[in-house]
């Protein structure tokens, strides 16, 4: 069985290595949030703001011309239309919900591409409470539009100016505010990444995902189960809820596809599973790039929400197990298969989503099987990183 | 004996304890420093392994830490630098760093190291009790290394009794809600959270670090506990120095006037 264990773990990975000072504050979330989650008014708010707010379900859309092109029958989880463009605002309406029931008043997140950043400000303006998201000095450039949005919706964006300047650096900077700020106020983490409950906690909340595509599929196919589910991974948690309710189906192939940068061996990628190895990093064990002396390796992804150097720990487990496939999709193949699924179907993915799509490319399949894409955020975003790599 | 347990019998008041990062400002540093802050009369010296993602330090820690793995400093070079120090140094010596660099060297192989040349204690800041006790604790005690845990004004009475009792070193009260560094005076309220811990009547003795940075806040953290801890402060001073003996008993004096 799938499933994390009372200390956290998930098979030899997860746990909580956090400072004492951060112990309270994890403690509180720990012992507090499966009862919340399970509480009925939790769930009525959490599922109504998910139908009238969201905009789910999301569809389950047969792409046509994408399945003749590869010969198989391919269906897109289209978490891209949810409200921000993305599927992390699943997880940040379930959270600010959890820190109201908490009694939380400020929120505090860090952010890669800015989308769980935007999602964050949004739920933080739906509910009036304070906003403060964390983000790499590097992505604060390349990622524009998304600080702007998220000043727009009344959230103070701080840069985060140590190390790669990226999404690691962003989550230090947050944990660090958290250390300074215990008591009123509340982490929203936007992946499956962090000192337990996080990575349980995000997946739950992004578990409708599959959810969904159980239900959809049996209507549309008589069965709830595709032979293959395929997701991006940086932290990993549209691939968690898209995984979800298929972790203990082994007929269900489980894909996930990482980001090669310039090339697994070009020192300039962010294929963890592919370079990485067993360690610490934000406050759980988990695979990590690094160095043979410990140090974290700065990984490159032209996909800001990818590059991260390490993976949520239910993934590390997937990969030890074998249970998932894990493929490295480069910089390239990626934007190639972006402006692919544009010509075929009239969708601009974001470039994180590119790479699942590209995997197609790197795994086997027979004609008659049935793949789900999980179709994480719209391209929006990226508009301009598509602007300079031209191709189109 | 371990020199912790050592110094603890023997004062029991102004313990000064002085954290430097290993290979700053030079690579080379780490040993000069080191006789220097014995020189300068200080109790205890904490080495801080470098590390990329110290998230529990402060802007200046984080500085130091990256300029000292620019520097080229490493576990392996750290431990090569220690072999032959206690020729020179008789202060107790605890090392402090992150789980992950100390876990690729190997708990085992780490510990080993420690006592062979010479160290006393570890610091280990996102090692929590219950996975220190779970995992490493038999290894600890087998090489006679000191685990020492934080406190902070958020930690619960109730498991401030279980730390004290899964340590036989010192407690490293954190002054404030904060990482290192900041901070220029103490308040009340942290006032009130020092006389709430000496209430206890802990079995370890205590120490403060986290904002402490001359004699006056030191004289301050003094009167509710066994001594404090200077880290941040310390390295301002070793930072642009260009004498550091010189400057760092200059400092050393000013602190313990």
């Amino acid at each position: 069985m799938i499933r994390v264990d009372e200390k956290g773990f998930y098979g030899k990975f997860g746990g909580a290595y956090i400072p004492e000072m951060l112990h309270p504050n994890v403690e509180e979330l720990r012992e507090n949030y499966e009862a919340i989650l399970a509480s009925q008014d939790f769930q009525d708010e959490f599922r109504g703001l998910l139908k009238d707010y969201v905009g789910r379900p999301t569809p389950l859309y047969f792409a046509n011309r994408l399945s003749e092109k590869y010969n198989a029958k391919i269906y897109l989880k289209r978490e891209d239309l949810c409200h921000t463009g993305a599927h992390k605002v699943n997880n940040t309406i379930g959270q600010i919900l959890l820190a109201k029931r908490l009694g939380k008043k400020r929120i505090i997140a860090e952010t890669g591409a800015g989308q769980h950043g935007v999602a964050t400000a949004t739920v933080c303006a739906l509910m009036g409470m304070d906003c403060t998201v964390y983000m790499g000095e590097i992505d604060i450039a390349r990622q524009r539009p998304n600080v702007e949005r998220m000043k727009i919706l009344g959230a103070k964006v701080v840069p985060a100016t140590s190390g790669s300047k990226t999404l690691k650096d962003a989550t230090n900077e947050a944990m660090r505010a958290w250390i300074n700020n215990p008591v009123d106020t509340h982490y929203i983490i936007g992946s499956v990444v962090g000192p337990h409950p996080y990575p349980e906690m995000v997946a739950r909340f992004q578990s409708v995902i599959s959810e969904e595509i159980k239900w959809q599929l049996k209507e549309k196919e008589g069965r709830e189960n595709p032979d293959i589910v395929i997701a991006c991974v940086g932290g990993g948690s549209n691939a968690a809820g898209a995984f979800y309710h298929y972790y203990n189906t082994p007929e269900v192939r489980l894909v996930a596809a990482e980001a090669a940068g310039l090339g697994v061996s070009s020192g300039k990628s962010a294929a963890t599973t592919a370079l990485g190895t067993p360690g610490i990093l934000h406050g759980s064990k988990t695979i990590l790039m690094q160095t043979e002396d410990g140090q974290v390796v700065e990984p490159h992804s032209i996909s800001a929400g990818l590059d991260y150097p390490g993976i949520g720990p239910v993934h590390a487990h997937l990969f030890d197990i074998g249970r998932g496939e894990f493929v490295a999709v480069e910089d390239k193949d990626a934007m190639g298969a972006g402006i692919e699924l544009s010509r075929l179907e009239g969708i601009i993915p974001a470039i994180e989503s590119a790479h699942a799509i590209y995997a197609l490319n790197q795994i086997e399949y027979g004609k008659d099987d049935i793949i789900v894409i999980n179709l994480s955020g719209r391209g929006d975003k990226d508009l301009e990183t598509y602007i300079n790599w031209g191709g189109y | 004996m371990n020199r912790i347990h050592y110094l603890f019998n023997n004062k029991k008041e102004r313990v000064l304890s002085i954290y430097f990062t290993a290979g700053f400002p030079q690579l080379e540093d780490t040993i000069p420093v080191m006789e220097a802050i014995q020189a300068g009369g200080a109790d205890i010296i904490e080495i801080g392994i470098p590390y990329s993602d110290p998230v529990a330090d402060g802007p200046t820690i984080q500085e130091s830490n990256k300029v000292a793995l620019d520097n080229g400093m490493s576990m392996k070079i750290l431990f090569q630098q220690l072999v032959g120090f206690r020729a020179k140094i008789h202060l107790p010596v605890v090392l402090m760093g992150y789980l992950n660099p100390i876990m690729q060297y190997g708990m085992e192989e780490f510990c080993q190291k420690c006592k062979e040349v010479g160290i006393d204690g570890l610091i280990v800041p996102d090692l929590p009790m219950q996975q220190y006790l779970d995992e490493f604790k038999e290894v600890f005690d087998r090489y006679g290394i000191v685990n020492t845990f934080l406190i902070s004004p958020q930690t619960s009475e109730k498991r401030i009794r279980e730390i004290d009792q899964n340590t036989d070193g010192f407690i490293y009260m954190v002054s404030s809600h904060s990482i290192t560094g900041a901070k220029a005076d103490i308040s009340e309220e942290q006032v009130a959270y020092f006389e709430r811990v000496k209430a206890m009547n802990l079995k370890n003795p205590r120490l403060i670090g986290f904002g402490i940075s001359d004699a006056k806040t030191f004289s301050e953290a003094s009167k509710f506990s066994d001594g404090a801890i200077i880290g941040s402060a310390f390295i301002k001073v070793i930072k642009d120095s260009s004498n550091l003996n010189q400057d760092i008993q200059e400092y050393l004096k000013g602190i313990k006037a």
